[in-house]
């Protein structure tokens, strides 16, 4: 006899029956519709469980990765003699203290905050966190930093911008000291390096502090012996703004697979000057439209991974320009820093925008 | 005698059809507007479950679902010069995927089948 639990609750299905069945007849008001795994309306996240493969037909390898399945598509009696299920409830997402560790800021508009988790925190490089002050106030931030050996605290970096009267962003620029305790409670998000095709070429392109989870996960790439190139485009309104020029230029050097562009924004309303503009060390950093030199950046290059990050104008057309130029939907993952939208299962998380 | 879904090629050959088709129906300036402010994700297991439900696979979807999904993009301007454009994607997807033309002239019955429901008649 399988059990699922849902928020504390221990249903008995019968025998034979869906997970997402179960849940109807319990009473539990679980969306669905198509009910044979094609709509993905049940789709919901299992804690614990041999999750079968048939459950997770059609879902992009993160969904997969995080225990992601579709309600309708699994029958745990059919699995295993006595299977115990228990449904993820977001709302219990794991939530420990944290210690400001280190502070720094490359420049006036970004900082870059390592924290220490006091106790085991699991993740993966690329998702989000909610970070909390003592008095209550949350936002999303997105992990830079590579997770912790398994069972072990975790360090974690963030990247955020200045944003004028944003609460959490003035705080954590101009308030927060070494020393200092916040609470961290997820992870979440789908967008991040997932093993299996070690030789995909890899594109990550974004503006701004969108720059964290991009690092995070090319950093994870190369930690997982990736193969294939890992190409990174990090945009910024001015050369000041490419904050970790030197630290990316410097890990081109080490890992050859490991190509890094930065470049400046063309404004849009007017046309850009002819010449590039220099950073702090190195080349002229090309002045370009980002989705322009994202588009040429994919010619040549099937079976291309694409990830991007940054703000939603950014992000929502991007996507759809990466799809129509032929990348399959599964490989295209996205971190849009909307502010003030409902978080979903799916790839579009929600944070301050300065919180990148 | 087969169903017309294992005819097609069954699941394997609707995943094949979902990125080529929602593709096809996002490049056409016709219509892409419609799908502007949708999360991608969802719309493309969207797809999949009307791809499905086209083709004969097995499925729930009903005249109901289709007639409450299309409310909005009605109160929009949806008509029906839209809705033949999304047939003809249709077509031309299973064409492109090596499906026989008989076939095709079955799954676009069905597809224009649903023409009231997904225009609010």
């Amino acid at each position: 006899m399988a059990t699922v639990t849902w928020k504390g609750q221990a249903l008995a299905l019968a025998p034979d029956e869906t997970v997402l069945d179960g849940l109807l007849r319990n009473g539990i008001a679980v969306a669905s519709s198509c009910r044979v795994g094609a709509c993905q309306s049940c789709l919901l996240r299992a804690a614990r469980g041999s999750i079968p493969e048939s459950a997770q037909k059609g879902l992009g390898a993160t969904l997969r990765a995080r225990g992601y399945f579709l309600a309708c598509r699994w029958r745990p009696e059919g699995e295993g003699a006595s299977e115990l299920v228990e449904i993820a409830d977001d709302a219990t997402l794991p939530s420990v203290a944290a210690v400001v560790r280190a502070l720094e800021r490359p420049t006036p508009d970004v900082v870059r905050l390592g924290l220490e988790t006091a106790t085991p925190f699991a993740y993966r490089a690329g998702q989000f966190v909610s970070l909390a002050r003592a008095d209550g106030l949350t936002r999303s931030c997105s992990l830079a930093s590579l997770p912790p050996t398994e069972g072990r605290a975790a360090s974690l970096e963030i990247h955020v911008k200045r944003l004028p009267g944003g609460q959490m962003s003035t705080y954590l620029h101009d308030v927060v000291r070494v020393g200092d305790r916040l609470t961290v409670r997820g992870p979440g998000g789908d967008c991040f390096y997932t093993e299996g095709r070690p030789r995909d070429p890899l594109l990550l392109a974004g503006t701004g502090t969108g720059l964290a989870p991009l690092l995070g996960i090319a950093r994870d790439a190369l930690a997982r012996g990736h193969l294939g190139p890992i190409r990174l485009i990090h945009g910024a309104l001015a050369a000041a703004g490419l904050y970790a020029d030197a630290e990316l230029r410097a890990l081109a050097r080490v890992h050859p697979t490991f190509r890094y562009e930065p470049c400046v924004l063309q404004p849009p309303p007017s046309p850009a000057p002819a010449s590039g503009s220099r950073a702090a060390e190195g080349d002229p950093i090309p002045v370009r439209d980002l989705q322009e030199q994202v588009l040429d950046a994919l010619r040549g290059h099937p079976g291309v991974r694409v990830f991007l990050c940054g703000p939603p104008e950014l992000v929502v057309g991007l996507r759809r320009r990466v799809f129509l130029a032929g990348v399959p939907l599964a490989d295209i993952l996205a971190d849009a820093f909307i502010t003030a939208a409902p978080p979903t299962p799916t790839t579009t998380t929600t944070r301050e925008p300065g919180c990148g | 005698m087969s169903t017309l879904f294992e005819q097609v090629g069954g699941e394997p050959a609707i995943d094949a059809a979902v990125d080529i088709f929602y593709r096809k129906v996002l490049g056409d300036p016709r219509i892409a507007d419609f799908f502007d402010g949708v999360d991608m994700n969802q719309q493309a297991a969207k797809q999949k479950a009307f791809l499905t439900f086209v083709c004969g696979g097995p499925n729930h979807y009903t005249g109901k679902d289709m007639r409450s999904a299309h409310a909005r993009l009605v109160k929009g301007g949806l008509t029906d010069v839209h809705f033949d454009a999304v047939v003809e994607h249709l077509g031309a997807t299973l064409k492109e995927l090596g499906v026989a033309a008989p076939l095709i002239a079955q799954i676009a019955a069905v597809a224009a089948s649903t023409r009231a429901d997904v225009l609010g008649r």
